[in-house]
């Protein structure tokens, strides 16, 4: 069956519920046949997707040293 | 404390809070142990600053400390706590009026309206790599805090520490619509902030090489 062309602007609009799995199975086919003829929307879909993961990393921001030995120093003082 | 326990809490976290509120409040270090990390988060995604956030925490851990007999068990006690500490964090922010320049409230970068990517830079690299550099760690924070207020805060509830669409709705009072929308825009707009520096190869150690063909 023929998957009906989307723009790129609609790609934009849905790439972050694309990405948490939160659209129609017929949207994403949609998408996804997009994104194999569109480097830009891809490159977008994949920027996205890094930005997700990386943000999510815990490396990324580290807790201050001896964070947790002050606040229960504060909280038994209390 | 409810007498029943709610649907919405764990029940060694239910059993913790009773202890505390009989007068055991040792068990309160215990609860809050698993959530030091996105309280401290939560103030800082506000405030921008570690001395600041982490007197906020702490101020607001105590508020939680002291409130925990009102606590009702509607939502879950780190949701509760989170929402203690962003409103804390909301208020640090207007005491010290650091908000005339980047309220909370002001919908900049437009919230409504679509979106245009600014550039198409081709970013591929394997994530996890990445963060072993400092320098990709600092570009990451930068454009995190380059993000005005109401996208910093729905990235941090949202990709950095997982709260759920519902939970994250409930901290910050919005509409879950709402948060679905302001995620989807602090997404592309980080992607925007990042691709162009990260999309022709830093590699940890390495220096930055353009390669985008355009």
């Amino acid at each position: 069956m023929a998957v009906i062309e989307i723009s790129c602007a609609e790609i934009w609009r849905e790439i972050s519920n694309y990405l948490q799995g939160e659209i129609s199975v017929e949207l994403r086919d949609r998408m996804q046949a997009h994104f194999e003829v569109c480097k830009h929307c891809s490159a977008v879909l994949d920027g996205t997707r890094n930005v997700v993961e990386l943000v999510g990393d815990g490396r990324v921001f580290p807790m201050p040293e001896g964070f947790s030995r002050r606040l229960y120093r504060k909280i038994r003082r209390r | 404390m409810p007498g029943e326990p709610q649907p919405q809490m764990d029940s060694n976290e239910a059993d913790l809070i009773r202890r505390v509120c009989k007068g055991a409040p040792e068990a309160f270090e215990e609860l809050v142990r698993p959530y030091e990390r996105v309280v401290y988060m939560t103030a800082i995604s506000v405030l921008k600053n570690p001395a600041d956030a982490e007197e906020v925490a702490q101020e607001a851990v105590l508020k939680a400390f002291s409130n925990l007999p009102n606590f009702r068990g509607e939502c879950k006690f780190s949701t509760w706590l989170v929402q203690i500490t962003y409103n804390e964090a909301r208020m640090k922010l207007r005491k010290d009026r650091r908000h005339l320049y980047d309220s909370v409230d002001d919908p900049q970068q437009g919230e409504e309206g679509d979106y245009s990517p600014r550039d198409f830079a081709d970013w591929r690299l394997i994530p996890s790599e990445l963060l072993e550099s400092d320098e990709i760690r600092q570009a990451l924070q930068n454009a995190i805090n380059s993000l005005s207020s109401m996208y910093r805060e729905i990235v941090n509830l949202r990709d950095i520490q997982d709260l759920s669409i519902k939970e994250t709705a409930t901290v910050l009072g919005i509409p879950e619509a709402s948060v679905k929308t302001r995620l989807h825009r602090a997404r592309l707009l980080l992607r925007d902030a990042l691709a162009p520096g990260l999309d022709g190869c830093w590699r940890a150690k390495q220096e930055y090489r353009k390669v985008r063909p355009w």
